[in-house]
């Protein structure tokens, strides 16, 4: 029984990703062959003048720019099936190298700005449901309020401002210092080049988690199952470490994971103002240069770290809520 | 063992803008339960039972004001005292298995209201005394069934050794056999010296348990008789309002009382509530408020009580 129901959900998710991955591929392709901007005029850039047409039809010809967009669909979707993703225009090498790379400096950023955001803004929310009516309760929602509303590049801009240029505490960019050697990068020097951007997009993450906690455990703490503890003579910090966590938290982490469209998207922006070598600039990049393997490679790539980030949240509920897990056995 | 004397609850409401107004919800309530007494609190929804029962435990939210007294074994409650009381003597029986925390083991729940002792051994012999199988200790809410999921309720109320327990509505729309086995549950307390106050809006309930019945209207006790008076046609009743609730019954009469009970919405008003469906209302019904007074081993809040 249980078996079944396990194959049904694997099943079932495996559907919902290719279709999903299907769809994005072919939608991607085409808003991107109908892109106005030119591969090759990109590619050359400003020298454009001193190359002849012969020179650029070679280049697309040498692209494959010269097929029909269904044909290179056709051949993009035939490699990748065996796992190619081609090779990047604008970075000269393959598209999973290029992706690996910059996964792994975005997934510091993002795992900082992830962890960081989702304890602060939980126990942020318990703090302002616990004192509702306080004023910390309407500082605390004030904050996320505004922040809910404050763009990303906005916020990254500001403390750029202040804790670069004025204070100078920290660098105005890029993942490591300019000028030194790869070998010569200390840890020291990418901790203090990732500081701002997880600042900027940690801060920004705050607002939705505690905003949500705080909703969650108020309904908690007016709920009966609550009225009834205290009934018995529980109260206090007691009452909210055995009643009260035990009922937020898995929405809470829930809504963490499922919040990881959000902190991409976040990334993208703050790896643009803070010009820090993450999967959010290489996207950038290759959408404004036409580098159509590299852009289709990321959308994928975009598309499952998502998926995969719901799909935790999923398991999750059904391995640690008891309503789920043993509903299911019964 | 407690005493509530001119007990009255009142709502702080914010209206449009600043404006305040206060609403009375409970007004010179006055009851008395002794040890081994199950006392019934009988009133239709919304006047005031389960704030009565909320007050005494103290737990009353923030914007509620409280006058009058209540006094436990002689000793005033405040709400200190109350914070004491609260698990180890005096405890609630809820309504329903909402009560009881959705992600937490049965067994779990129980032990959290033990209070002091050895927690593991107190939860055990509550469970075997209300025959609970010690699978249940292991199961959440939601996979007990109906009568479990009372017997799981009384069990962790009265865990802590509570010897006042208030139940509050604990058998509505429940099957017939599960009733009577939660009523034989509030019966034995009372039988083993607590006292007991049992919230019903089923007269019939109250009566095939209850020692003496609190019968409510408007936020107060219009009357407090013995069970032993509900029978015939109600003749040694004291008030209209009971004798028509009594006559209602479709094993009596079955004869309904005409219009509502009057609802929270501004002051009340002079003079006795229930005059307006009163069939014997006099001039002094309209103008002044009857004082609960005692007639024949009951008391009655009515003018022409005799």
């Amino acid at each position: 029984m249980v078996q079944a129901s396990l194959f049904k959900f694997i099943i079932g998710k495996s559907i919902r990703i290719i279709s999903l991955l299907a769809a994005l591929c072919l939608l991607s392709f085409v808003l991107v062959s109908h892109s106005p901007v030119d591969p090759v005029q990109a590619y050359v850039g400003a020298d454009m003048a001193k190359v002849s047409p012969e020179q650029r039809a070679k280049i697309a010809e040498h692209w494959g720019l010269d097929k029909s967009p269904a044909e290179r669909f056709v051949l993009w979707g035939k490699s990748l099936l065996q796992g190619d993703m081609g090779t990047s225009m604008i970075y000269r090498a393959p598209v999973t190298d290029v992706i690996k790379e910059r996964f792994q400096a975005s997934l510091a950023l993002m795992g900082i700005a992830w962890a960081l955001s989702g304890i602060l803004g939980f126990l942020m929310g318990i703090a302002a449901a616990m004192l509702r009516g306080s004023w910390l309760d309407k500082l605390i929602k004030w904050y996320c309020l505004t922040l809910a509303s404050t763009p990303t590049f906005w916020l990254g801009l500001l403390l750029l401002i202040i804790f670069s240029v004025w204070l100078g505490w920290f660098p105005v960019g890029m993942g490591v210092p300019a000028g030194v050697l790869k070998e010569n990068v200390t840890l020291a020097n990418r901790i203090n080049h990732i500081i701002l951007p997880a600042l900027t997009l940690s801060i920004i993450g705050v607002a939705n988690i505690a905003l949500h906690t705080r909703q969650k455990l108020i309904d908690v703490l007016e709920s009966d199952y609550i009225l009834f503890a205290r009934a018995k003579g529980e109260a206090g910090l007691k009452l909210l470490w055995r009643h009260g966590l035990r009922n937020i938290a898995l929405p809470a982490i829930t809504l963490q994971f499922a919040s990881l469209s959000e902190l991409f998207g976040g990334s993208v922006l703050a790896e643009q103002v803070f010009s820090y070598p993450g999967l959010g600039q290489a996207t950038v990049q290759a959408g404004l240069r036409g580098d159509l393997p590299l852009l289709l490679g990321l959308v994928l790539f975009s598309a499952i770290f998502v998926f995969t980030g719901n799909l935790i949240a999923d398991i999750i509920y059904k391995l640690v809520d008891p309503r789920i897990k043993e509903g299911n056995a019964i | 063992m407690l005493k509530v004397n001119n007990l009255s609850i009142s709502f702080i409401q914010y209206q449009a803008g600043l404006k305040q107004r206060n609403l009375q919800v409970i007004s010179n309530l006055s009851i008395k339960i002794d040890a081994g007494e199950i006392l019934a609190v009988v009133g239709s929804s919304g006047s005031g039972k389960s704030l009565l029962a909320h007050a005494i435990l103290g737990i009353l939210p923030k914007n509620a004001m409280v006058s009058g007294s209540m006094l436990y074994k002689g000793a005033e409650l405040t709400p200190e005292i109350q914070k004491k009381l609260r698990g180890a003597d005096i405890t609630l029986i809820p309504q329903s298995v909402n009560f009881l925390d959705p992600l937490m083991k049965i067994g779990e729940q129980v032990r959290c209201s033990a209070g002091s002792g050895n927690p593991r051994e107190k939860q055990k012999s509550i469970f075997r005394r209300y025959s609970l199988d010690e699978k249940a200790e292991n199961q959440y809410p939601f996979q007990l069934s109906g009568g479990m999921a009372r017997r799981a309720l009384v069990a962790s109320a009265v865990v802590g050794g509570a010897r006042l327990i208030i139940a509050d509505e604990p058998t509505p729309g429940l099957h017939p056999q599960i009733v009577r086995e939660t009523l034989g549950h509030l019966r034995e307390l009372a039988d083993d010296g607590c006292a007991v106050m049992l919230i019903t809006h089923d007269i019939g309930t109250a009566l095939s348990v209850a020692d003496n019945i609190a019968v409510f209207y408007s936020g107060t006790t219009v009357e407090i008789a013995p069970t032993a008076d509900f029978k015939g046609s109600g003749e040694a009743l004291r008030h209209p309002y009971t004798r028509a609730l009594w006559n209602a019954l479709p094993q009596n009469e079955f004869q309904p009382v005409e219009g509502f009970q009057p609802s929270h919405s501004g002051h009340l008003k002079e003079g006795c509530l229930f005059e307006p469906r009163c069939s014997q209302s006099s001039q002094e019904c309209k103008c002044s408020t009857p004082e609960i007074r005692e007639i024949r081993k009951g008391k009655v809040r009515c003018h022409n009580a005799t």
